[in-house]
């Protein structure tokens, strides 16, 4: 049994005194008696630190993470190499266990944090104003709309299905709430069908959503698609990979009003999900609708330089039923981690590391390209993430390859029944040329154990990238 | 006071970017290993970026000095008392760090095959049924991110719930003591706020809520309440209160910030409540990260359960001898659908379960009994003395895990506002209190211990308290200019507003 309180016997009786009660029920009293749960809460008996830790080291083993296992899996968060100083620096008590900064005087650690990374996610965004962060992808996508809503005064988004499926079911969720139509476009070839999405926005659209690279992995002309936003005076809306952002032309570059995306690639570790954060920028023209937080540079009384919790004209503890929206929590150690890491790649080492994503999936891709029973599912241009079809049953041959030690990637059926043979491979830095090989064996394997019949590597296979060799 | 600068005030706030110089390096690229082919020739020009982000240029050993030194221009949890009303700035056990750290979470992918990702699964079971306990309702999801996320999902809920019965209601009824998340979340939800008026003893007012049920109880969709209240008092009437909203057809939110002040002593699901959130950075010890992340579970009733967000953690019974396994289910046809991306927090969910281990049930009553307990102390120790007369409490009766007092005689007889307090506090080494808020009381203080503190910090508090109304006497000024000695003084937040610079400017 563990115990974080300190109050002793004495304690107790003289705070009891000094309340002018006998015991702590008196104080529980204000509760109606019916009301009182009257028993003890049915949840096991406290434990030791060390029975607690070997309870959760336990179930943890029982996870194949990607330690474990070679982690090709990527569909929105990515295994990359977080740097050691990224646990360093947020372990600290002095990031870790403050609130939000609402007293900016003992804050400034916190606000400085907040106020580098907007200038960074700005810089990588080309977008002039950032927020300090939101929850994570799908739910900043989400926000957009809510934003463009504001901005146009118009109720009907069209949206890619290129975008991330889950931004896209979020955002149907919220759209619930905000009486808003939601109108997706289908996908030509891997990338968003340009007819079509030309065809889908008219004058009543708020807002235009697209991802690149896209959810197959295949890089978007965002500038020539987002025209039909420009035309009918819609928000384009862009969500990006911010570890592409050192090589693809910057979304405020292409011409979009807000540049978002899931932040974990920066900094965070994949921890089944979350908690990573969402970043969202935007044209100076949206400031005042932005949601969550914003650092702003001040001075103090005798001129120093400070920083403050800027525009909270916005928000939900001024504004209530009028804030621009109701986060209030979200996750500024998540966006520290993105700073540190960031700051340790820097303006060279992040392009670098970019160049080294796209040649390591050209590799991959070409690799698995020539695997008997592996075709690419489009040969657009790709950063990091491909998509190939399979011609076995994929839950089936990701079984296979597992035994292997290596998830070999997202399977696609569940969110796009029309790639039900599709999976999507992911590359980070941590993976290597050694296991790219060992992966494409793998499926090799996988595929012809799953047809029946062992067939020898076809060496003749046409390769099936341009310009590949 | 000597109005030196202390070093720290004398060192001028320079950022990463401000120190970069060109041809300095932290990371080393990995090896290649592929052919290098030109960019270009992988990705058509036209997409390509011509001028790398400009990130700053620094080496190792800078970036770690660089942190380190902002981190000592924060005051955190970790080195004193933060009283901040509402917000449960509890003890932050450093074990589950430990664990939520385990590779086997850390480095887990979200979209590892629920087979081989037993464990996670286990957990997020386990952590909903021990909710489910505590809050006395039988279905959670574990999906929003946070307090306000977990609201936008129970008014998602409620719509889903009404829409489900041919029913399409517009009012949500909220107590002017709510939260600001509160009615920002109904406007997102699409509805429309109707605010509730607080009675004399700091409930709601049942003569007003009955009026505005009345006034058309057909459109009632909802009444968000938070119990005990922002004011740190139970309402006694809530039985009532959620016999009227369920006769009217309503569905009854609990906004479960206040959580810290009843686990194991009463239960949101017995109240009478349908929907209830819970903040996991508040009574479950996630660390607060200088504002998230956090986690904003929901646990609900029989009726509201076909709607939970999808997908939804679940058991199955083993057969032949198997035994039980985890699965995500994505078939969820009345479901309001995703609210984010892959399971939730996961990390967060680590650590709140470990702190519930931890604890165990007992620990978890004995944690709120103390939390109340600190709370009635340190509001005695402020009704003595100066504080007893300058800063009265706001409604006078035993409060739970917090109190609100206000700061109308001090402003009025000493001419120092409660911000004023607030900025001296700093000088003496604490947190001040939520202030302003709830917005019906004036100059308001809001002040909640929380369990972990000692008698000695309640004390000292109260002490200091104490001394600042004293010095105000003789010299109101002391508290109009504080702070003195933290890193900058007070800063010009009209300004951040008016003309916002929100970015560093890059050459």
């Amino acid at each position: 049994m563990t115990r974080y309180t300190s109050a002793t016997p004495d304690d107790r009786r003289e705070m009891l005194d000094a309340i002018g009660v006998d015991s702590p029920s008196d104080l529980f009293e204000q509760i109606p008696e019916p009301l009182r749960l009257g028993r003890p809460l049915a949840l096991p008996d406290g434990m030791a630190e060390a029975e607690v830790y070997e309870r959760l080291a336990t179930l943890a083993e029982r996870n194949a993470d990607a330690e474990a296992q070679v982690c090709f899996v990527g569909a929105g968060m990515y295994d990359h190499y977080v740097p050691a100083i990224v646990d360093a620096i947020t372990q600290r008590s002095e990031f870790l266990t403050p609130y939000t900064p609402y007293q900016p005087e003992i804050s400034q650690g916190g606000l400085q944090v907040m106020f580098e990374f907007q200038t960074a996610m700005s810089e990588l965004t080309g977008l002039p104003v950032s927020s300090a962060g939101l929850y994570e992808g799908p739910s900043s996508l989400a926000s957009a709309g809510y934003l463009a809503i504001g901005a146009t005064k118009r109720k009907r988004f069209v949206i890619s299905r290129g975008v991330h499926p889950h931004s896209r079911e979020t955002l149907r969720t919220y759209s619930v709430g905000y009486g808003a139509e939601v109108v997706e476009v289908g996908l030509e070839g891997g990338l968003t069908d340009a007819a079509a999405l030309a065809e889908a926005v008219d004058g009543d659209t708020a807002a235009v959503f697209l991802q690149s690279p896209n959810f197959l992995g295949a890089v978007e002309d965002v500038e020539a698609l987002g025209a039909a936003a420009k035309e009918h005076g819609a928000l384009l809306v862009v969500a990006c990979d911010p570890m592409t952002l050192g090589i693809l032309k910057s979304p405020g570059e292409c011409g979009a009003d807000i540049a978002l995306g899931e932040g974990q690639p920066l900094g965070n570790r994949l921890d089944f999900g979350g908690p990573s954060f969402g970043f969202f920028c935007a044209t100076e023209e949206q400031i005042r609708r932005m949601p969550g937080r914003i650092a702003g540079e001040t001075e103090d009384v005798d001129g120093r330089r400070g920083f403050v919790l800027a525009l909270q004209t916005r928000e939900q503890h001024i504004r209530r039923e009028k804030a621009t929206n109701n986060i209030c929590t979200a996750q500024a150690l998540n966006a520290l981690g993105a700073m540190v890491h960031l700051a340790w790649l820097g303006r060279h080492g992040f392009r670098e590391l970019g160049e080294l994503l796209v040649r390591r999936t050209a590799y991959a891709r070409e690799r698995l390209a020539a695997v008997k029973g592996v075709d690419l599912l489009h040969t657009s241009p790709v950063a990091r993430e491909f998509a190939v079809r399979l011609e076995a049953p994929v839950e089936k041959v990701l079984d296979r390859v597992a035994e292997r030690g290596i998830a070999a990637g997202y399977p696609l059926g569940r969110e796009y029944p029309e790639f039900e043979d599709g999976l999507l491979v992911a590359i980070t830095e941590r993976r290597t040329k050694a296991q790219i090989d060992a992966l494409a064996d793998a499926l090799g394997a996988a595929i012809s154990a799953e047809r029946g019949s062992f067939v020898a590597p076809d060496t003749t296979k046409e390769p099936q990238v341009e310009g590949a060799a | 006071m000597a109005l030196t600068q202390t070093p720290m005030q004398a060192e001028k706030a320079q950022t990463i970017f401000e120190k970069s110089k060109p041809g300095r390096r932290a990371a080393a690229p990995p090896a290649a290993e592929v052919p290098e082919k030109p960019i270009e020739e992988l990705i058509p020009s036209n997409l390509l970026r011509s001028e790398p982000p400009r990130l700053p240029e620094v080496a190792e050993p800078e970036i770690v000095r660089h942190y380190n030194r902002l981190s000592r221009r924060n005051f955190d949890l970790d080195s004193g008392f933060y009283p901040l009303g509402s917000c449960t700035m509890k003890h932050n056990p450093r074990l589950n760090e430990r664990v939520a750290a385990l590779p086997g979470h850390a480095r887990l992918h979200p979209a590892q095959d629920p087979k081989r990702a037993q464990g996670a699964l286990e957990l997020m079971w386990l952590l909903q049924e021990s909710l489910s306990e505590i809050c006395g309702l039988p279905h959670v999801s574990l999906q929003p991110s946070a307090g306000s996320h977990g609201e936008l999902a129970g008014l998602l809920l409620t719509r889903a719930y009404h829409a489900d019965r041919g029913e399409q209601r517009t009012k949500v009824l909220a107590p002017d003591t709510s939260h600001g998340t509160n009615p920002a979340s109904v406007t997102m939800a699409g509805f429309e706020v109707v605010k509730v008026a607080t009675n004399e003893r700091g409930g709601v007012e049942m003569d007003d809520l009955r009026a505005k049920i009345d006034a058309d109880p057909d459109q009632v969709a909802c009444l968000m309440l938070t119990n005990p209240n922002t004011l740190g008092l139970f309402d006694e009437n809530i039985a009532e209160i959620a016999s009227l909203i369920h006769e009217a057809g309503g569905t009854l939110y609990y906004d479960g910030a206040n959580l810290n002040a009843v686990m194991g002593h009463s239960r949101p699901g017995d109240m009478g409540f349908d929907i209830v959130h819970v903040n996991l950075h508040k009574s479950f010890s996630q660390p607060h990260g200088g504002g998230g992340p956090g986690a904003g579970p929901i646990a609900v009733s029989d009726r509201i359960e076909p709607y939970l967000p999808r997908p939804q953690v679940v058991r199955r019974e083993g057969s032949n001898g198997h035994g039980p396994s985890f699965d995500l289910d994505h078939e969820r046809p009345k479901s309001i659908g995703r609210l984010r991306g892959f399971q939730g927090n996961f990390g967060v969910f680590v650590r709140s379960y470990a702190y519930i281990l931890s604890l165990g049930g007992d620990g978890l009553a004995e944690a709120s009994e103390t939390a109340v307990l600190n709370a009635n102390y340190l509001k005695a120790r402020l009704a003595e003395g100066r504080a007893g007369e300058r800063l009265p409490i706001a409604f006078d009766r035993h409060c739970m895990h917090e109190f609100v007092l206000s700061g109308k005689p001090m402003k009025r007889e000493l001419g120092i506002a409660t911000l004023d307090l607030a900025k001296r506090l700093l000088d003496f080494g604490f947190h001040p209190p939520t202030v302003y808020f709830p917005l019906l009381v004036d100059e308001a203080l809001m002040i909640e211990p929380t369990e972990t503190e000692t008698k000695e910090s309640l004390d000292a508090f109260a002490d200091a308290v104490e001394q600042i109304l004293a010095e105000a006497e003789n010299d109101p000024e002391l508290a109009k200019n504080a702070p003195y000695t933290t890193p900058v003084r007070r800063l010009d937040e009209v300004r951040a507003t008016r003309r916002p610079v929100v970015r560093q400017q890059l050459s």
